[in-house]
């Protein structure tokens, strides 16, 4: 009898990877910095998946690994936290939060 | 006894939509124009991803899931979404020009996805004894949060307070006082 399929490791891991390259597609092409961090939310949560799907299979405690997800979750939630008000900062001073407009450097 | 339906049946389709899900999310969140629409594309696909957690044996991290990404990243980007600008500002370089930075990343991210997916699929992962195999139960993490992880569990408790404190002093810093 094979196994469900949702109880295989291998579907975890390319969704995830699925995940991973969806993010980047949007990193590298949203014009704005909350679309990017949107995307990078996405990123987060590819790497949460993978670590779940370790921690479920091949793992000898699973415990660990949800713990581990548990402190990405905090640490994503404080990273929104900070990159919102750093936008918001930005927004005070550009009137704007469009990659192409912060180009002070740009000389 | 005779089962009234298939039960692998409905739990597959269950699986799948849950993928699909996810998926359908992801590709919304960015593809969408609309950055309200990409907030709700997020939002779908965490639900997706915590339908996902709970087929992995973790209905704690589902619930999480749902209360931390969608109760509080969601609402939170949607509270910055409505004090600066709602839309993506129209797509202003020429047509060539998209079409060849779009093609490029487009190539570049399937050929990242090609390598995952070749990687995933040729290694072989071994799974551990059945005997060794420990539960992974709700009780296991509050044990092992309050012992073994309990100075890290402090410090992102920490890291937090930091990052709130943090987000409030940025924010607060250009305002005028009325």
């Amino acid at each position: 009898m094979t196994q469900p399929l949702y109880d295989d490791l291998h579907i975890y891991l390319l969704m995830a990877a699925l995940l991973l390259v969806i993010g980047i597609y949007g990193l590298v092409r949203r014009r704005t910095l909350i679309g990017m961090l949107i995307s990078g939310e996405l990123i987060f949560s590819a790497a949460s998946l993978n670590l779940m799907a370790f921690s479920r299979f091949t793992a000898q405690d699973p415990a660990v690994g949800q713990i581990f997800v548990l402190f990405i979750m905090g640490l994503a939630a404080a990273e929104v936290a900070i990159a919102l008000s750093v936008m918001l900062a930005v927004y005070r001073n550009y009137r704007s939060v469009t990659t192409k407009d912060l180009a002070e450097l740009q000389g | 006894m005779s089962h009234f339906l298939n039960t692998t049946l409905v739990l597959n389709a269950i699986f799948f939509f849950s993928l699909a899900t996810t998926l359908a999310g992801a590709l919304l969140a960015v593809l969408s124009a609309r950055l309200i629409r990409s907030v709700c594309g997020l939002a779908i696909c965490c639900l997706g991803l915590s339908g996902l957690y709970y087929f992995l044996h973790s209905p704690f991290l589902a619930l999480m899931e749902i209360l931390i990404y969608i109760g509080a990243v969601c609402v939170t980007i949607v509270f910055a979404v409505m004090l600066v600008e709602p839309d993506e500002p129209a797509n202003d370089e020429k047509r060539t020009a998209t079409l060849e930075w779009g093609g490029t990343t487009l190539a570049v991210v399937a050929g990242l996805f090609w390598a995952l997916s070749r990687l995933v699929l040729v290694s072989t992962w071994t799974n551990p004894d059945a005997a060794l195999k420990q539960s992974g139960s709700i009780r296991a993490i509050g044990l092992h949060l309050l012992t073994t992880y309990s100075m890290a569990f402090e410090l992102i408790s920490l890291a937090l307070l930091v990052a709130i404190v943090g987000a409030l002093a940025i924010a607060r810093a250009g305002r005028t006082k009325p």
